[in-house]
């Protein structure tokens, strides 16, 4: 969330308490270094000597569900993802909007830790609830709804009245050289994007969401996706990908809301007004042939990538948050980056910026070749795809030296819907 | 053929205790109350579990006949005849599936597919399948015809000492939804005939008694409910009717992947709502 947001749901959420305030209320700042000696136990034990009016939120990883836009793309990345994609069955508009009051129900109570639905009281009924997350805390949960250009026509038909309101940004992409797209990783009316420190509270969100459209909408794919824990990596570096290579450093910075305003939410003018403070998401299921990878010279892999394996660092830099110099070149008069080098191909005049959000995925085995189905979950956020997005992809399908490793099997896009307030629904502005 | 978790539930007492009806005459049930009961919105659960006995009964009863018939013309030598009568034989046995298959013992010996039991004793429905189709003949399956009579009329003498109660009916329509989505969906019933229509039909219409005898109680209880389990049996069967063929059903092998997968989701979508068929009961 980026700060001016954050003064709101806090004003909505009195009991939504920082760990500074925890802190401040304790009276007592030298409790702080207990806290980072011994944990979350630490905290939870700092907030019992708070009012129990205070104590209930956030020391159990809770991010705000409600708000002006919504959580899960400017909240600080999480371990894990379940995405899932889905198509609507329902026919009626009212169903639609019905499954959508349902669904922001649902989730509001998810992403504060507790159960869907009534308790179990009886036995001759299956609970609300299916159960596996019980106990556990949220988990910084965050369930990000978006709708696909299929929910507003399909087959030139308006579907649910929709059609008049559908963005012009809104459509399939275009076929980039080199995709490989397939029908089971592609498309969908709607989607959910759950991501939690805690995968199985992450799939819990989505089965339970999927549970409640049944009837309204059904599954059409779906990925699991993780990145390092922060357990793992308590300096919170720069995560990894499959390849080894530290990648997508460069972000808007989520925390500035010019920023922020300028290359994720979409603003008044920029189409249909039900989309301000939401935003564009595209999604990219791309294989990575990391046995044929694990095989490159090293020195390969980093013309590749145009950075330092180790460091992270641009080719011809020292730290990995050392700006590029693109046109830097070695005794030999080469350019340190290559001119196919993934940074400097994604890069291109440095005007395009979207705000990444990807994950790992590893599923198993590819049944045809007998190698790792594994690679990048790509997701990213952005006010225009058209102006953001497609640019990037254009460049990338055609000059990418990276593309000898990787194929995108799947995509899609959605529009992210704005957030609501307390009482409201997602996708109220859509439908009203 | 499913796991065996109903006989547990069969010997229950019935004394669950119907959340609509606080009277005192509630709990004792005579037959005769039942037009009055039904106009005092007081639904008898128990005049229903004696209903669906009734019914169950009655498809027992003809899978009797039809098993006898079937498994006749396997001991007369007649492929072609014996082929024809297998599905049509077999949808009573699945109809009444929550009653039919509530004998552990017998279940197997009627119903069994290839590996679920060893080899030596496996019998049946399925064996005389295999000979049917894969091997085109009856040549040494008379002997399984013969048991199977005899398994049939010993289940049908069985099922007279059920005592079905109302969890048993909630139960059991789930179940037969959840047999057709993780066996009959996926072709694996009848491996060998490809007839799982068949079977997928008469499981569904198994619940679909269930459901009858049930809704005038949900609907007291919750109108919306009772109204959305009706449109998704309909939207069920308006699926199942495009694979129609004369007085059956087509193969389940010429299902496309896509025909299947929607099967199975509108199974799902049914046996969602069905399953809070329970709200009847107070647990």
């Amino acid at each position: 969330m980026s700060e001016p947001d954050k003064k709101e749901t806090t004003s909505v959420f009195n009991k939504n308490v920082s760990r500074r305030d925890v802190l401040k209320a304790a009276g007592i700042g030298g409790v702080g270094v207990l806290i980072g000696a011994s944990g979350i136990g630490g905290a939870l034990a700092l907030a019992d000597v708070l009012p129990t009016s205070q104590k209930k939120e956030n020391t159990n990883a809770v991010v705000p569900f409600y708000g002006k836009h919504q959580a899960g793309i400017a909240t600080e990345v999480q371990n894990h993802i379940y995405f899932a994609a889905f198509d609507v069955t329902a026919e009626d508009r009212n169903e639609l909007i019905q499954l959508f009051k349902e669904w922001t129900k649902a989730a509001a109570a998810m992403t504060e830790g507790k159960s869907v639905g009534d308790p179990a009281n009886n036995k001759y009924l299956p609970p609300d609830d299916t159960g596996e997350a019980a106990g556990l805390n949220a988990s910084n949960l965050t369930i990000t709804f978006g709708v696909g250009p299929t929910l507003f026509t399909k087959n030139n038909k308006d579907r649910f009245g929709l059609q008049k309101k559908q963005p012009d940004e809104l459509k399939e992409l275009p076929k980039f050289p080199l995709d490989s797209l397939e029908e089971q990783w592609t498309g969908g009316d709607l989607c959910i994007q759950a991501c939690s420190d805690d995968l199985q509270v992450a799939f819990h969100a989505v089965r339970n969401l999927a549970r409640i459209a049944r009837g309204k909408a059904v599954l059409r794919w779906a990925q699991a996706g993780f990145q390092r824990t922060k357990q793992a990596s308590p300096k919170k570096e720069t995560p990894r990908n499959l390849f080894g290579f530290k990648d997508g450093t460069v972000n808007p910075n989520v925390k500035n809301s010019a920023e922020m305003n300028q290359y994720v939410w979409v603003q008044p003018g920029d189409g249909p007004d039900w989309l301000v403070n939401g935003t564009y998401l595209v999604v990219r299921r791309i294989q990575m042939f990391i046995e044929v990878w694990d095989r490159t010279t090293l020195k390969e892999q980093e013309n590749t990538f145009g950075r330092y394996r180790d460091s992270g660092a641009y080719l011809g830099q020292k730290n990995e948050f050392d700006p590029p110099d693109f046109e830097k070149k070695d005794e030999n008069g080469e350019y340190y980056i290559p001119m196919t080098a993934h940074v400097r191909v994604a890069h291109g005049d440095g005007k395009q910026k979207i705000l990444r959000r990807s994950y790992s995925y590893a599923d198993g085995i590819d049944a045809k070749t007998g190698t790792f189905d594994a690679g990048l979950l790509f997701i990213s956020f952005q006010r225009s795809i058209s102006k953001q997005f497609i640019p990037i992809q254009k460049r990338l399908s055609q000059m990418d030296e990276l593309n000898e490793y990787i194929v995108h099997r799947g995509s899609a896009v959605f529009a992210c819907l704005p957030g609501v307030k307390k009482g409201g629904y997602i996708g109220e502005t859509l439908f009203s | 053929m499913k796991r065996y978790k109903l006989p547990v539930i069969l010997f229950l007492s019935s004394s669950l205790l119907f959340s609509c009806s606080q009277s005192n005459e509630s709990s004792t049930t005579e037959p005769a109350k039942k037009e009055t009961a039904k106009e005092s919105s007081q639904v008898d659960l128990n005049q229903i579990s004696t209903d669906y006995r009734t019914f169950a009964i009655a498809e027992i009863d003809e899978f009797v006949k039809k098993t006898e018939e079937f498994a006749n013309a396997v001991i007369a030598g007649d492929v072609e005849k014996a082929k024809e009568l297998y599905a049509p034989a077999r949808m009573h046995y699945e109809r009444s599936e929550p009653i039919a298959e509530a004998f552990a013992e017998l279940d197997p010996k009627i119903d069994a597919r290839e590996g679920d039991v060893p080899d030596a004793e496996w019998g049946g429905y399925h064996r005389i399948e295999k000979g049917l189709w894969v091997e085109n003949t009856t040549k040494g399956y008379e002997k399984y015809a013969e048991q199977l009579i005899k398994d049939v009329k010993l289940l049908r003498a069985k099922v007279e000492t059920v005592d079905v109660t109302p969890d048993l009916l909630i139960t059991g329509a789930v179940d037969l939804l959840n047999e057709v989505s993780t066996s009959k969906v996926t072709g694996e019933e009848d491996r060998y005939s490809h007839t799982d229509l068949y079977d997928f039909v008469a499981n569904v219409e198994g619940a679909e008694k269930i459901y009858e005898l049930m809704s005038p109680a949900l609907k007291e209880k919750d109108e919306a409910l009772a109204k959305e389990i009706e449109q998704r049996f309909q939207a069920v069967y308006a699926l199942l009717d495009k694979y129609k063929k004369g007085d059956g059903y087509i193969s389940y092998t010429e299902l496309t992947k896509d025909q299947v997968k929607e099967l199975s989701q509108s199974i799902n979508e049914l046996a969602e709502p069905l399953s809070k068929l329970g709200v009847v009961l107070e647990g």
